[in-house]
């Protein structure tokens, strides 16, 4: 299904973000990717849809290699792979139904989409998935009404009507509050579950990486330090991946300092 | 708390925002506009001369403006009609032509570095050129009449237009034009959907803003011949018609206030 191989990208101020990263995902399963701010998640992502261009390496999809598209191919694999992101990066301006209807931009003409009139297939599955996130009767409702956990929905609704091949999710939960993160990553799981999308989601919340995610994969500094199932992330594991740190959840409490 | 005296053994008690170096650079900047204006004023040959009775003329010229000769209305109704007609026509106008070109302008819509140049110098140069000297040319090439005011209002007004839409293109949030980026997209799909639901406001507002404006340019078109009530007005202050330039003016002022309410009406209500 998914097969990165060597993965590199260094950006034009140095910073080497991706060093030899590869991974195989044969299955339709949740991965969840972990590792400190700045270890290369978010590059890796966006190096598979080429919103961030790779400096070597290759990212197949279904045998296809990403990598070596032209502009209008790559439109064209990027049909295929739904992107959910942390700040939802809804059009604030426009409503929920059209904000949904853009995951179908790749199948209609602008001038179907300059009048907003997509095929009644899209609109029925528009409908199907705002009820499925919850948010059934909102289609009207401007984008800049809804609060974070509606908007992350609408994203999860409008990466879904593509009904992708690859699902990237990139931090879903960090703008949210604890609560609303683990509804957002229960809806997402279940419908990328049902649809049986194979997904990738950057997630810095290691518990709700557990909780959610069939497959973990640590990262550090741009390398894979880690992959394995989340029974398998020890605290020796974890200080791998962020480095020396308490990890029991039940710290010492921080004492006043001495007056 | 230590002894009183402490405090000020320690720490220094004067303190200047600027050091003596920098207030001198300061006062050599405000004598450097003082020696600008001066020498602008010596260098202008004004003739002092018609200072003396100025206040004389002005009084004589009020009571020949007072009454406002009224029954003069029904002549300049038409002109005054003809001329908010120029500016309404001459923002469409520009609309239309104003709305590309700042997607050109801005850096991040612009689809390579030639057409960007390009629309960088539509900006500068319709708007590095006066209302009244477009108007000229215009009539050069149209004759004289409405047409020309329009073009001539266009003309000034495309630069001015596309040149606030353009910064608000660049200033947009890059986020939601990467998610629709990210479905697929055509280029131009990315524009109306990412792009243009961020910048309509701003499109809306300058157009209405800029017709506004158009109102009170158009005014003085038919100075050069190129329509509306600046015609009439033209001739009756070579007639010396003090009462119909004032009845003119009167009815301007009208127009104006009322376009400068509907402007403002219009900018609030956009959300």
């Amino acid at each position: 299904m998914l097969a990165i191989s060597e993965l590199t990208k260094t950006y034009d101020t140095g910073t080497a973000a991706l060093r030899n990263v590869s991974i195989t995902v044969d299955e339709p399963q949740v991965v969840a990717i972990i590792g400190p701010s700045g270890a290369g998640k978010s590059t890796l992502i966006r190096c598979i849809n080429r919103l961030v261009e790779p400096t070597s390496g290759s990212v197949e999809l279904n045998g296809e290699n990403l990598t070596k598209l032209g502009s209008r191919d790559l439109r064209r694999a990027r049909r295929h792979i739904g992107m959910i992101f942390q700040e939802y990066n809804l059009v604030e301006r426009l409503t929920v139904m059209e904000n949904i209807l853009s995951g179908r931009l790749g199948y209609v003409s602008f001038w179907r989409a300059f009048r907003r009139n997509y095929p009644p297939a899209d609109v029925a599955a528009a409908f199907s998935l705002l009820e499925r996130v919850g948010l059934e009767g909102y289609h009207n409702t401007r984008a800049d009404s809804l609060s974070g956990g509606q908007r992350q929905r609408v994203g999860i609704a409008r990466a879904l009507i593509q009904s992708p091949d690859l699902l990237l999710v990139d931090e879903p939960t960090a703008s949210l509050d604890p609560k609303t993160s683990r509804q957002v990553m229960r809806i997402l799981v279940e419908l990328a579950r049902e649809q049986k999308t194979p997904t990738l989601i950057n997630i810095h919340d290691v518990q709700l990486a557990k909780t959610f995610a069939t497959r973990v994969i640590g990262m550090q500094e741009g390398r894979i330090v880690f992959d394995g199932k989340p029974g398998q992330l020890t605290e020796k594991v974890l200080t791998d991946i962020y480095g020396e740190e308490d990890w029991s959840t039940e710290a010492a409490p921080v004492t006043a300092a001495a007056s | 708390m230590s002894a009183p005296g402490a405090l000020r053994d320690r720490y220094p008690q004067v303190w200047r925002k600027y050091t003596p170096g920098q207030s001198a650079v300061k006062w050599a900047w405000y004598a450097g506009v003082v020696f600008v204006a001066v020498w602008s004023v010596r260098n202008l040959d004004i003739p002092w001369i018609y200072f003396l009775d100025a206040d004389e003329q002005f009084m004589d010229l009020a009571r020949r403006m007072f009454p406002p000769d009224w029954t003069y209305t029904d002549a300049v109704l038409n002109p005054l009609i003809e001329t908010i007609h120029i500016a309404t026509l001459g923002t469409i106008v520009t609309f239309f032509i104003a709305f590309p070109v700042a997607f050109l302008a801005a850096r991040n819509t612009t689809p390579n570095v030639a057409a960007w140049l390009f629309g960088k110098f539509i900006l500068v140069s319709t708007r590095s050129i006066n209302t009244i000297v477009w108007a000229l040319i215009f009539v050069a090439i149209f004759g004289p009449g409405p047409v020309a005011g329009i073009w001539a209002i266009a003309f000034r007004s495309i630069g001015f237009v596309a040149k606030l839409i353009a910064e608000a293109i660049e200033e947009i949030d890059n986020g939601p034009v990467e998610a629709i980026e990210a479905t697929g997209a055509s280029r131009l799909q990315v524009l109306l959907m990412g792009v243009l639901p961020q910048v309509l406001p701003v499109v809306y507002g300058t157009v209405v803003y800029r017709w506004d404006i158009n109102i009170r340019e158009s005014t003085v078109l038919g100075f050069v011949g190129a329509g509306g009530i600046g015609i009439e007005l033209y001739s009756s202050i070579n007639q010396f018609a003090w009462s119909q330039v004032s009845l003119m003016l009167a009815l301007i002022m009208v127009v104006v206030v009322i376009s400068e309410f509907v402007s403002a009406t219009v900018r609030s209500r956009i959300t």
